[in-house]
């Protein structure tokens, strides 16, 4: 190993170091990161301007291909990725935009109206409602909407919201792995090897949705007895009606058309060619010219932390990229498996998930992506299965513990605001053995399409 | 006393604050909070006190929780801020009462009647204190005052903007090593006496 491939691994785990121990806020630690990686790394070890100009990536979004691409995407790994970063700030303005006009706590709202309050029906909806959200929209946004709503239906019906929420987390985060917008890890691994959200939507999509099916019969049998439990007799009268959701029908109306928008312009960005970045920026300027009295107030709404976060992280990542060290990583489960696309299957899979389970997802699925690529050319295994392991690892790992993936965090967060605290033990219990049985299901899928 | 008066009383490990608190709370004929709180909210949550009293008073366990802007699934931090809003509410509803740790200084900061105290007292009578209460040796005494002091700190600390057991974050620190459990109580009453008239 080189110092140059030293320094640049030292400054990626201080990176995630700090990032765990949480005494910094993670947008500046991955851009002081970031910056050491530019100066110590490309600037002092390198002395290679070429690999700093490569690793911020500027000029790739002044190019036609950035915008529109005719025929298949080009594969681009390296550097900062803006595609995912401007696609991520545009559904955010859309989703301050829906959340403003009130659309999500409507539609859980009617959701629950639709099936009568009852317990079981509704925990089965919410999860199906959680998952297919997720699908267009960021699992946080999802989970914090239908955990408030699924709190204030528990606290009128007089149930135990926690194995709700548990699901619909688990579900936010599967509905996340079934397209490429879902999740973060899977829009950085779409942008970065050029697949389209229906190349997700035929691959993840169809193991999501037949892992959707196991798990709702899964949680149903763990919580059938402490759903039907209530406590005290349900006064429906008090039972908020879904249009008192509606804080102006006018942007209402307006939300629901731009989020349309927005679902078939990503269903259809393979035949009509425009990329992530495009329809990112298109929609955030549909909702802004649509939402322009409250232009300020959604501007300043947007998650710009996450967003800063997402840069400085492509920088690092890029560091370990340049000096070579993800080629080695690479080569080194080539050497593991001895070529085998199965045993690569299994040990992608199931390391992405582990880890996922324990630190964030998306530098793991950022460092990864360049290791799949490297590992691809050198052993000849097929990218696409190697691409689609990967995010199910990533995606569905996240689950298994509390500190996974944000939707967790989230979820987990207002159901102890209310007064539901979730501990370790409760919150493993349930879903860790969701997240071995998916993560199994994947493998076996995987291992019978595609190897 | 007439006014509503909020007594929060920091302490470090062995130093009796404790003890003072009580009997202040007993001498103003007011309630005394400490981890009757969690009990509290425990009942009304419906969940089993022995569980959650790990969580409370310490630190968020970084290794065990995330933060996502102004979410966390620590709990240690959910313990912490259901107690603060606890004291929030019979601070609001003009009620007078005296708690003990729970950062109460910064929790209730801006609350009409707040006076902050912190209590300490020289390492000998506390290690005396400790070995006798605890049923400790000298060693483990030691050991415990070091681990509990710095675990208060921390948990204080995530919670302030001031620093545990430094003057500028109370309205007094009193040393009352050489005073008597009654006399350090008399002594703080007569403070809160003058600045709160």
């Amino acid at each position: 190993m080189t110092i140059t491939q030293i320094v640049a691994l030292m400054i990626f785990i201080a990176m995630f170091i700090l990032i765990v121990l949480d005494k910094i806020e993670r947008q500046w630690v991955t851009l002081a990161c970031g910056i050491l990686t530019l100066g110590v790394v490309f600037g002092l070890c390198m002395h290679s301007t070429d690999a700093i100009i490569e690793t911020l990536n500027v000029k790739s979004i002044f190019t036609k291909e950035f915008w529109y691409v005719s025929g298949n995407a080009e594969e681009s790994t390296s550097g900062i990725n803006w595609a995912t970063i401007i696609f991520i700030a545009g559904m955010m303005v859309m989703v301050e935009g829906m959340a403003k006009a009130g659309f999500f706590r409507w539609l859980c709202m009617r959701l629950a109206k639709l099936v009568n309050y009852k317990p079981i029906p509704l925990f089965i909806s919410f999860m199906i409602l959680s998952a297919i959200l997720a699908m267009f929209i960021d699992s946080i946004t999802v989970i914090l909407f239908l955990a408030a709503v699924t709190v204030e239906l528990a606290k009128l019906l007089k149930f135990d919201p926690v194995p709700m929420i548990l699901s619909e987390i688990f579900c936010a985060n599967l509905g996340g792995s079934a397209t490429m917008c879902g999740d973060p890890p899977n829009i950085i691994i779409g942008t970065s090897l050029g697949y389209s959200f229906f190349d997700f939507l035929t691959h993840t999509g169809l193991m999501a949705g037949i892992s959707l099916v196991v798990i709702i019969f899964y949680f149903y049998f763990v919580y059938r007895k402490v759903l039907t439990r209530t406590t005290g007799t349900v006064d429906y009268s008090t039972l908020p009606e879904p249009k008192s959701a509606i804080t102006d029908v006018k942007y209402f109306v307006m939300s629901c058309i731009i989020f349309a928008c927005a679902v078939v312009l990503l269903v259809t960005h393979a035949i009509t060619g425009l990329t992530v970045a495009f329809i990112g920026v298109f929609i955030a300027l549909l909702t802004l010219i649509c939402f322009a009295r409250y232009i300020s107030e959604l501007l300043k709404k947007v998650d710009y932390k996450t967003l800063l976060f997402f840069i400085g992280l492509f920088m690092v990542v890029g560091g370990l990229e340049q000096t070579g060290i993800l080629e080695k990583i690479a080569g080194f489960i080539g050497d593991v498996s001895g070529g085998n696309i199965k045993v690569m299957v299994a040990i992608i899979l199931w390391v992405s998930a582990f880890a996922s389970a324990f630190v964030d997802n998306i530098p793991f699925a950022a460092t990864m992506i360049p290791i799949i690529n490297s590992l691809s050319a050198s052993t000849g295994a097929n990218l696409d299965t190697l691409a689609w392991t990967l995010s199910m690892g990533t995606d569905i790992g996240g689950s298994a513990t509390p500190i996974g993936a944000s939707a967790n965090v989230v979820g987990t967060s207002v159901s102890a605001k209310s007064g539901h605290p979730i501990g370790w033990g409760r919150y493993c219990k349930a879903v860790a053995p969701a997240t071995i049985i998916i993560v199994t299901i994947s493998m076996l899928f995987i291992f019978v399409v595609y190897c | 006393m007439d006014k509503q008066v909020i007594i929060s009383i920091g302490r470090q490990y062995g130093s009796c604050g404790h003890i003072v608190a009580q009997r202040i709370a007993e001498k103003l004929h007011i309630s005394l909070y400490d981890k009757n709180i969690l009990q509290e909210i425990a009942e009304k949550i419906n969940r089993d006190y022995e569980k959650l009293k790990k969580f409370d008073e310490k630190p968020r366990n970084v290794w065990f929780s995330r933060r996502l802007g102004e979410h966390s699934n620590s709990l240690e931090e959910a313990m912490a801020n259901m107690q603060f809003a606890y004291l929030r509410k019979k601070a609001e509803a003009g009620e007078s009462f005296v708690v003990v740790g729970r950062c109460a200084d910064s929790a209730l900061a801006g609350e009409k009647g707040l006076v902050s105290i912190f209590i300490c007292a020289n390492m000998e009578d506390r290690l005396h204190r400790v070995i006798e209460a605890d049923k400790l040796s000298e060693r483990e005494a030691k050991i415990t005052i070091t681990r509990m002091d710095k675990q208060r700190k921390e948990y204080h600390d995530a919670y302030s903007e001031k620093s545990w057991g430094m003057a500028e974050a109370y309205d007094m620190c009193l040393n009352i090593s050489g005073m008597t459990i009654d006399d350090a109580a008399d002594f703080i009453i007569s403070y809160v006496d003058l600045v709160i008239e």
